[in-house]
């Protein structure tokens, strides 16, 4: 009697330990797949900085660029852009600095915690792929500068960071995608209220920023 | 229950081989040093999984010279993507029959 229900237990046990061979095989199959292809060491944390970054930046140039007639009535009118344009593109380009050496220093800082290369070919792929819109579009912007079309200039930023997003996502967390769409949605939207162009550049590169970033660290972080 | 069991592929019990075809099926291809990373393995124990697996057709490999340097780069076959697709969906199966 002993015996057969010593046996039942042995035979339970193994058909359990067995299962559970077979569920780590499938979570063994989805980890290997997901680190040979996806590059999981963006941080959250620098998407947060990144949107704070943006949205200070954002707000020196709407000091720089936005002047306040005060005549009968007061109006907030664009017509500083030229006027200080080397501030502008100072005020640009620190926040675009910033950015990078934030997420170049806390994506090795993760890196090094998981115990992963940085630098692999899935993070030069990421790279290119997001840098080939990113590109095409800051030419663009040139182009349109030269031209005198400046009120495209915030909704083309979004646009084509957008569609750099989307485009990259194929490389990381496909959460990516959805900032992407979001970004070109605004971008859009931009294009049509070119008035509040560099408002929904701030949400854009700010707020959505700090979002996303809060989310992903949160959701894959915590 | 029996009948998933006996679907399963014998090819892929081991981890290693099961971690190099779940790589080389999320890949176009990947080189030796890749797979090496990636599974954090020592070159002889890779290369004989390796060599099982390209036994039975499953993956096949190209050999190059960049800058001199012999290059192996590894990719799954038609026949090893079948196989290993049949494997997964036996897991599955087992696992959802519990």
């Amino acid at each position: 009697m002993e015996e057969s229900r010593l046996t039942h237990y042995f035979v339970f046990q193994s058909t359990f330990n067995m299962s559970n061979k077979y569920v780590q095989d499938i979570a063994e199959i989805r980890k290997m797949m997901e680190k040979s292809s996806r590059f999981i060491s963006l941080s959250g944390l620098s998407g947060i900085l990144a949107g704070i970054y943006a949205l200070a930046g954002a707000y020196i140039a709407w000091k720089l660029a936005y002047a306040t007639e005060e005549m009968v009535y007061s109006e907030q009118t664009v017509r500083n852009v030229r006027a200080n344009w080397d501030y502008l593109m100072l005020d640009a380009f620190a926040v675009l600095f910033l950015t990078i050496i934030t997420c170049i220093y806390l994506t090795r800082k993760k890196a090094r915690k998981e115990g992963v290369k940085t630098w692999d070919t899935v993070a030069q792929k990421l790279l290119v792929n997001l840098f080939i819109p990113l590109i095409a579009g800051g030419i663009l912007v040139i182009v349109l500068y030269t031209n005198g079309i400046i009120g495209l200039i915030a909704p083309i930023t979004l646009i084509f960071y957008g569609l750099g997003l989307l485009n990259a996502s194929y490389y990381t967390y496909k959460d990516i995608r959805y900032l992407g769409i979001t970004e070109i949605i605004l971008g859009l939207l931009a294009s049509i209220y070119i008035g509040y162009g560099l408002l929904i550049w701030a949400i854009g590169f700010g707020v959505l920023h700090i979002v996303y970033g809060a989310v992903m660290y949160f959701k894959y972080e915590k | 229950m029996k009948e998933y069991i006996n679907r399963l592929n014998k090819a892929f019990d081991n981890r290693v081989r099961l971690g190099i075809m779940s790589a080389l099926a999320a890949n176009q291809s990947l080189d030796f040093n890749r797979l090496k990373e990636l599974l954090d393995l020592t070159d002889g124990n890779l290369a004989s999984h390796l060599k099982a697996l390209e036994k039975q057709d499953y993956i096949a490999f190209e050999k190059a010279f960049i800058d001199r340097k012999p290059k192996t780069t590894y990719n799954i076959t038609l026949e090893g993507r079948k196989a290993f697709a049949d494997h997964i969906n036996a897991l599955e199966a087992i696992i959802k029959k519990q």
